[in-house]
């Protein structure tokens, strides 16, 4: 093997190492959250994941700052709720959850996540 | 001075006396003249002077007073989003042919071939560079910023795929413009891929173009709901007719129709009568008569006569808003179906990534030469190619397009589980009372057997005796009686015999009427009559009998009538190879008449009501995948215990609540119906999922070059990027096909 190869390929593995770790290695910032909570939305919904309690009403506020289209609706496919996010708009939903568990959430194309966790 | 008039929410308002305070509060506001404040609407309407009043001041006056007003609220926003969405539509329209004009110039330029035709101009380097950087940082903007705040987040899109791929065939191409000798150097021909690049952005924004107006046809269903809402609506107040906005009815007016209107809320007709047309409700094509005491649906259409009718519900408690607030519920629901994608789009971008380095890497490493460009092209290509949209659009644009079509059908699905489940049915379960049957007894034969006396007269007699009955069946006689117009005769002595029937003096004969017991206990002899009266018996019908002077005078046979669209409703539930079981509390005999009319023989007779949950779940176990339709209301247990609950359209909080599909038309063609547009809902997901699979499963490895050892096939980026743009187009496209599908 050449010298350019060897480089490529210690570069490739580093490359692939790195976009695992980046990616798909990250941990979860659980943001444990009473009463109301709000949700930056901007390449991603921040804070990423929350935890409520069971058995209470959390509001949760979103507030889109990215013009992406694939951002403009939220997806809380187990809460039954589906709200279009108008750039720079707060919108406020309620949830009550009667079940603990995880619930993940999503834009209209399934591309950005988020997490609620009912404890 | 500038008068406007303007309403808006009041969140808070629990007392009438918070009416006051409000009004109080908002009149204090310099510039506001004045001001009705509704307690039922929760709104607030002011006319005031626009130069001197605020929206702040007008908020600050109800926060002071300790309520809160949502001043500017929903439908001004609906319409600036709308004007958004254009304008957005518009701007990405402008890129899309900038970029693909700059593209295909540069492209003329480039391409083998076609070069040698272009002017020498487009063949220089910098001026491909010149025209190919617009296109890269000005319409790929949008994909830039997407990555880059994704990237802060950890997070990889779409647009993170998009602006790899593209970026390193740019950065390449200014390489090979600034440093020809080097890439000569290494053996590789110096050839920039400005027209890639710029055709890549181009096709994928028109890609996205074409994908954002598919996206907006899904959502029609809810749309056209939202549009059926009357504006305004006519009140009689205080001996006046006045029209106001719908939202400041209140509970208890009374509003006037005339013909050729819209019904603005829900109510009870008091005067007039007219003929409806309630499809865009219930899509029943009929109209339907309706008189005095009848309920009337907010936002149908009164077809011929003038009425006036009493408001009962309003605002979000009406029957459309329901309907509306139910099909967006289940447009936002998950299927179930959808998790396996949910999981594999949320790892799909990162590992395109890997895949996509690791596609350099080998082509770099065991290529053919020049192994760069080849690495380099085929790394693009992976990175272009996969199409993490696809997968995540293929589930909810069939469920949002499926729902909506149900709603235009009077088929109510709760959520996206209910659509899923219904395709698996094969056993229905049909409660008799009021699902198959009208549930109203109605008289069906009236046999006089003394041939002196006409049916009419009979119907007279029976009719006249048991007005002052309470039982369901004077009620099905008296009612029989009106409708042929006779004239009731006066009653001495009534007394009801319980058990037995009852009996009274008319004209100052003594009649009785009632059962076979009453005629015994009487010693009337029934015998001439007793084959038309088992014939009758044996068709499920309850015979009664009339008796004067120890004599039969006559019979009057009195059922529930089978539903119209029962017969045609089951019959295409065979069709679909659906087993139909009848649950009732009726008797065998009865049971039974009415299964026979009906096709039906698995019967389950004389089970309780707190009983049905129970038979539902026998059934289940049997392997059965179960569905219970019924009227909702003391059905609820075993509709919920059903696999699918399918409730016939009460409209009744209860049924909605304890049903996964609520039948608003109240046609049992449409139970077959839910389960056949179920059926077609899943095979659109089914053939999405396996397009958007199938599509990234297969073509990534191409892209990646497997075909090349075998057949030197290799994807170039450009064709790449039409597959790409082609592949979410599709999806969507498929799911709007399910609105062309027939249901019924």
């Amino acid at each position: 093997m050449n010298i350019d190869q060897t480089i490529v390929t210690i570069v490739s593995l580093l490359g692939i190492g790195f976009t695992y770790w980046f990616f798909l290695a990250k941990k979860d910032n659980k943001v444990k959250v009473s009463g109301s909570v709000d949700i930056i939305v901007d390449g991603g919904y921040s804070p990423e994941v929350i935890s409520i309690p069971k058995g209470k009403t959390t509001q949760i506020t979103f507030l889109r700052k990215d013009p992406t289209a694939c951002l403009e609706e939220v997806i809380l496919g187990d809460f039954k709720i589906k709200r279009q996010l108008p750039l720079n708009k707060r919108v406020t939903i309620d949830i009550s959850p009667t079940k603990i568990g995880e619930f993940t959430y999503s834009c209209s194309m399934g591309m950005y996540h988020g997490k609620i966790i009912v404890e | 001075m500038e008068q406007n008039k303007k309403t808006f929410s009041i969140k808070g308002m629990h007392c009438a006396s918070c009416v006051g305070i409000i009004e109080g509060s908002l009149k204090k506001v310099d510039g506001v003249s004045e001001v009705i404040v509704n307690l039922a609407t929760e709104k607030a309407t002011i006319v005031y002077d626009g130069t001197k009043v605020t929206d702040e001041k007008l908020s600050s006056a109800v926060s002071n007073v300790g309520y809160q007003a949502l001043i500017n609220e929903e439908i001004k926003t609906e319409d600036e989003e709308q004007k958004e969405k254009q304008k957005e539509l518009r701007s990405l329209r402008t890129k899309v042919i900038i970029s693909l004009i700059l593209g295909g110039l540069i492209l003329w330029g480039a391409f083998p071939g076609l070069m040698k035709t272009a002017p020498m101009i487009l063949q220089n380097f910098w001026v491909q560079l010149l025209l190919a950087t617009p296109v890269q940082f000005w319409a790929g903007f949008a994909f830039y910023r997407a990555a880059i705040s994704a990237i802060k987040h950890r997070t990889a899109n779409m647009d993170t795929l998009v602006v790899i791929g593209t970026t390193v065939a740019y950065g390449y191409s200014v390489f090979v413009t600034i440093f020809p000798q080097i890439v000569t150097k290494i053996g590789i021909e110096p050839m920039p891929y400005f027209d890639t690049t710029a055709i890549i952005i181009g096709l994928i924004l028109l890609g996205r173009y074409f994908e954002a107006k598919a996206k907006a046809g899904t959502s029609e269903a809810i749309k056209k709901l939202i549009g059926l809402q009357a504006k305004t609506a006519r009140v009689l107040r205080d001996n006046k007719e006045i029209d106001i906005p719908i939202n400041e009815v209140i509970i208890g007016d009374i509003i006037r129709v005339r013909p050729g209107e819209k019904i603005p809320v829900d109510g009870i007709i008091v005067l007039g009568e007219s003929s409806i047309d309630e499809s865009m409700i219930t899509g029943e094509s009929m109209p339907i008569d309706k008189t005095s005491g009848d309920t009337v649906v907010g936002a149908t259409m009164n077809k011929t006569g003038t009425f006036t009718f009493k408001a009962t519900k309003i605002g979000q408690e009406t029957m459309l808003a329901q309907i509306i607030k139910l099909v967006q519920e289940a447009q936002g629901s998950k299927a179930p179906i959808q998790r396996l994608a949910d999981l594999v789009s949320s790892y799909f971008v990162p590992v395109v990534i890997m895949l996509a380095i690791l596609t350099f890497a080998i082509w770099y490493i065991f290529g053919p030469t020049p192994t760069l460009l080849f690495a380099i092209l085929n790394t693009v290509a992976v990175l272009i190619i996969a199409c993490p949209c696809a997968m995540g659009l293929a589930t909810p644009t069939a469920i949002m397009v499926g729902t909506g079509k149900g709603a235009e059908h009077g088929i109510l699905i709760k959520d996206a589980e209910s659509l899923e489940i219904a395709h698996k049915i094969n056993t229905i379960i049909f409660d008799k009372t009021g699902t198959l049957t009208k549930g109203k007894p109605e008289v069906t034969d009236i046999i006089p057997i003394d041939k002196s006396v006409s049916s009419d007269e009979l119907l007279k007699l029976a009719g006249s005796i048991e007005q002052g009955s309470e039982h369901s069946l004077a009620e099905a006689i008296v009612k029989e009686a009106e409708n042929k117009k006779l004239v009731l005769s006066k009653v001495e002595k009534f007394q009801a015999i319980p058990g037995h029937g009852v009996e009274g003096i008319i004209g100052g004969k003594r009649i009785v009427f009632g059962n076979k017991r009453l005629m015994d206990k009487e010693n009337i002899n029934i015998n001439n009559a007793l084959n038309e009266i088992s014939e009758m018996e044996n068709n499920g019908k309850t015979v009664m009998m009339i008796g004067t002077n120890n004599k039969l005078v006559g019979l009057i046979a009195v059922a529930d009538i089978i539903k119209e669209s029962a017969q045609e409703g089951l019959i295409a539930l065979q069709k679909l190879g659906i087993e139909v079981v009848m649950i009732t509390g009726d008797n065998q005999r009865t049971a039974k008449a009415i299964g026979q009319k009906l096709g039906i023989t698995r019967i389950l007779a004389e089970v309780l009501p707190d009983q049905k949950e129970i038979e539902v779940r026998k059934i289940q176990a049997e392997g059965k995948v179960v569905a219970m339709v019924g009227d909702g209301i003391n059905d609820a247990p075993a509709l919920a215990a059903a696999d699918v609950g399918i409730a016939m359209g009460t409209g009744t909080d209860v049924a909605i609540e304890a049903a996964d599909i609520t039948l608003i038309n109240k046609d049992l063609r449409s139970v077959a119906a839910a389960i056949v547009l179920s059926k077609k809902t899943m095979r659109t997901i089914r053939l999405n999922l396996f397009w958007a699979f199938g599509y990234n499963v297969i073509l990534i490895p191409v892209a990646m070059g497997a075909l090349y050892p075998l057949f030197h096939i290799l994807l170039s980026p450009i064709f790449a990027s039409v597959a790409m743009a082609t592949s979410s187009i599709s999806v969507v496209g498929n799911s709007l096909l399910l609105k062309k599908k027939k249901i019924v």
